[in-house]
């Protein structure tokens, strides 16, 4: 017989608000072979676990249950708690009374014959715990950085200047991302491509870093501190190693037809180009699409004149398959597209624009060259209109239900570079609420009101009607119930931030889940926010969820340093709740090596002797370093030769049995 | 039927306190049973979850005897197909047990005792709406006693 202690938590009132305590641990102590029920106000805490500990070794507990809260948040904490007081750490099980319990059920009766049932599965599954002792696997010291933009670049900068190699794969021809699109940043005004740029050399001439741009990644295999990532290269039809980047090529290239992402359309760039002039490598590309040369066979002016005869049409795709310790996904975000939201005009009218679009009207590199100047007729506005929360904290299909977070913000640095630049100009503002929960920012806010003279709007714009050379803005004062009707020379809309839409496949390929908005999923929002649930995968920045500068790096520079921790090591430890074979009951038929997803079960040759005749048998081999532990080929066995270590078949049914009593 | 028989089988009924065994996978599932936990989602007590690593493990043989032992409605919940932690777990969950409804039609388990579900980890909602369904269903269709093992008590 097993000594077995339970030990209930209160969890404060969380859980002893609707479970009866001393009801659970009544019942515990029945269970066959429980010899000690505790139960302590908060189990985690050093008192908690000190109690744990010391009776363990006071009663000489050889298997260990924790009625507390989900096994995925303190699961680790208290094998820790038992590996420390001696006790093999898979000895230890969770009862989860509080996520599956205290806080899904009211009534106090219900709850507390549930947690006494939970508690009976949780012994039950406990007394069929054997002590598992983990393999050690080899780390990779190198990580993959996907995504340029800024978290990526700063992930990267972090890692390589810790002494691992990093690569960074980027889709588009340059890294940089949306803020080299952005031309201040609140709340300093700083100029975004004076900070960004330096980093950005930094990051391409940095010996430890290899840009992989115009690059996507492929397929991913493997598991943490050895992945192995295939990326395909997309054919540049540029060698990079000839190309100098002296910029003629694409000055001269005849087909001006296609319109600049970078410019957020604002200007047409030609079917061989560098997105902008500042861009990381500075190498252009031809966009095959709508190059001439490659849709016709006609042109070739590139060719002809590159002086350093870089032009090579006959590129291919290249794949690079590359073995990786840790990965960060840094893959940024997007906004969403308006066409939706036919009320604004956005798409039928030229002078309604985006955010981004801004950005780049009023940004010295941009398509005026900072002038500030309708896209309609390249006259100055006098009358400007914002409108905050397009799409944002949208309960209709159209939108999206969260706020974007970042649009308070920018729109007030809008309307105050505005007053900057043009004091003539009419700022007016519609907004839901206003937001500024950062670092000096409601005080940015107040000086947009307050110094510039920016008239916010408490309230929604209906419509907006073009009449003559104007737009008529339609909205509500909703504070004094008045309509209000403003006759705009442009109109701004803060489009909502949404996930990229490439951001479910390649969580797919990773292996790392989406949440309802496609934003990545963090492994615990308080406690893990830049890991994920695949272990030595990370987040950074804005494909976890709206952010803005600042929090991307601070959460790029977290990211980095849970890789380094990663990277730092020369073997990890590998979970033992793998699968084993009874090589007495297999029968060698191998239907388990067809479902394992990793190859991590092959045929292994037994000699045996057969009085004393030497014959020779097939049976099944796991490797218990590629085995993850999911367990599928246990139900494929059609002997029963395969089991789970740490949810045995026997585990199980014992779960099922007491969970039924 | 009689008033004093129609009220006796009301009184069964509101007695019937049906038991719900859910396996749920440990990436996907559990962690939207969690989430329900976390938002403090009110679902039925009469779920008890089994936590597995992957819908995969879950062995027909188990579902089979938490009928015996007289569960009223059994639940395998995991990722949604194609975001399987482990890849393909879920796709040969989803086969397995779509052959595996047969059989229990067969030995005349009525087949919306049991289900087959993806919740992921974001879906707190969906796993109380699930649970509540099956529970649903579970009272119209009134306590198992096809597969159940007598002698067992609950």
């Amino acid at each position: 017989m097993h000594k077995i202690g339970v030990f209930v938590c209160w969890c404060g009132t969380n859980i002893a608000g609707t479970v009866n305590i001393d009801e659970v641990v009544k019942a515990a102590a029945e269970i066959p072979g429980v010899v000690a029920a505790q139960n302590y106000q908060y189990m985690c805490s050093e008192v908690g676990q000190k109690l744990v500990k010391s009776t363990i070794k006071e009663q000489s507990l050889d298997r260990v249950v924790i009625a507390s809260c989900s096994p995925r948040m303190h699961e680790a904490t208290f094998r820790k708690t038992a590996q420390a007081a001696g006790l093999n750490p898979f000895l230890v099980e969770i009862a989860n009374i509080r996520e599956q319990c205290s806080w899904v059920h009211k009534n106090k009766e219900e709850g507390t014959k549930k947690a006494i049932a939970l508690v009976r599965a949780a012994v039950a599954k406990a007394a069929g715990n054997t002590e598992l002792i983990p393999g050690e696997i080899g780390v990779e010291h190198r990580a993959l950085v996907i995504g340029g933009g800024i978290a990526g670049i700063q992930t990267a900068l972090d890692i390589a200047d810790a002494g691992y190699e990093v690569d960074i794969i980027e889709k588009t021809p340059s890294i940089g991302g949306k803020m080299s699109q952005i031309d201040k940043t609140f709340p300093t005004l700083d100029c975004s491509a004076c900070i960004l740029t330096p980093k950005m050399v930094d990051a391409s001439t940095h010996p430890n870093i290899t840009l992989y741009t115009y690059s996507e990644v492929e397929k991913v295999s493997g598991y943490v501190g050895n992945f192995e990532v295939t990326m395909n290269q997309k054919a540049r039809s540029v060698n990079m190693e000839k190309c100098s980047g002296c910029g003629i090529c694409s000055s001269k290239c005849p087909s001006r037809t296609t319109k600049s992402e970078f410019d957020e359309g604002l200007r047409n760039r030609g079917a061989i180009y560098t997105p902008f002039p500042q861009a990381v490598p500075n190498v252009p590309v031809i966009d095959r699409e709508h190059c001439l040369k490659f849709q016709s066979g006609k042109c070739g002016v590139c060719e002809k004149i590159c002086p350093a005869g870089a032009i090579d049409y006959t590129q291919e795709d290249t794949k690079i398959t590359k073995k990786y310790g840790a990965i960060v996904v840094a893959t940024g975000y997007d906004i969403i597209s308006l066409d939706k939201f036919g009320e604004y005009q956005y798409g039928s009218h030229p002078d309604v624009i985006t955010s981004l679009e801004f950005e780049r009207l009023t940004n010295a590199a941009g398509p005026t060259g900072g002038k500030f100047v309708r896209p309609s007729d390249h006259k100055k506005p006098k009358k400007v209109v914002f409108v905050q929360c397009v799409g944002s904290r949208d309960k209709s299909e159209r939108g999206k239900s969260y706020c974007s977070k970042i649009c308070c913000m920018y729109t007030a640095k809008h309307a105050m570079l505005l007053g900057d630049k043009y004091p003539d100009i009419e700022s007016y503002v519609f907004y839901i609420d206003v937001r500024t929960p950062g670092k000096n920012f409601d005080e940015f806010y107040r000086r947009a009101v307050e110094e510039y003279g920016v008239h916010y709007i408490k309230g929604m714009v209906g419509k907006i009607f073009p009449e003559g050379d104007k737009l008529l803005v339609h909205g509500v004062d909703a504070l004094t119930g008045e309509t209000i009707k403003i006759d705009a020379d442009l109109v701004v809309l803060a489009a909502a931030t949404q996930a990229k839409p490439d951001a479910e496949a390649l969580g797919r390929k990773l292996g790392i889940s989406t949440d309802m908005n496609n934003f990545f999923t963090e492994a615990h929002p308080k406690l893990r926010p830049v890991e994920t649930h695949s272990a030595g995968i990370y987040l950074a920045g804005a494909c976890q969820g709206p952010k803005d500068i600042p929090e991307t790096v601070a959460q790029a520079s977290a990211a980095a340093a849970k890789a380094i921790v990663l990277l730092s090591k020369d073997k990890l430890v590998n979970n033992p709740c793998v699968s084993e074979v009874n090589e007495n009951l297999c029968s060698g038929c191998l239907e388990c090596t067809h479902i394992c997803p990793y190859d991590a079960i092959s045929a292994k040759e037994l000699e045996m002797n057969d009085h004393g005749k030497i014959t020779k048998r097939t049976v099944a081999h796991v490797n218990e370093a590629l085995c993850q532990g999911c367990g599928g080929c246990t139900v494929t066995c059609r002997p029963g030769a395969l089991d789970l270590k740490g949810f045995t078949n026997r585990q199980i049914l014992a779960e099922v049995d007491a969970i039924c009593q | 039927m009689s008033v004093e028989a129609t009220k006796a089988v009301s009184e069964i009924k509101s007695e019937f306190a049906p038991l719900i065994v859910a396996f749920c996978c440990n990436w996907c599932s559990y962690a939207g049973a969690d989430l329900a936990g976390t938002s403090r989602l009110n679902y039925t007590a009469n779920v008890r979850i089994i936590r597995v690593p992957c819908s995969c493990r879950v062995n027909p043989y188990f579902v089979l005897r938490a009928f015996q032992r007289g569960a009223d409605g059994v639940v395998i919940a995991g990722c949604h197909p194609g975001d399987c932690h482990y890849s393909t777990g879920n796709y040969f969950t989803r086969r397995r047990f779509s052959v595996f409804t047969n059989l229990l039609e067969y030995l005349g388990i009525e087949k919306d005792r049991f289900k087959v579900d993806w919740i992921s980890a974001a879906e707190g909602n969906k796993f109380a709406s699930v649970m509540n369904e099956l529970l649903e269903k579970v009272h119209q269709l009134g306590p198992n006693r096809k597969l159940r093992d007598s002698r067992w008590k609950r």
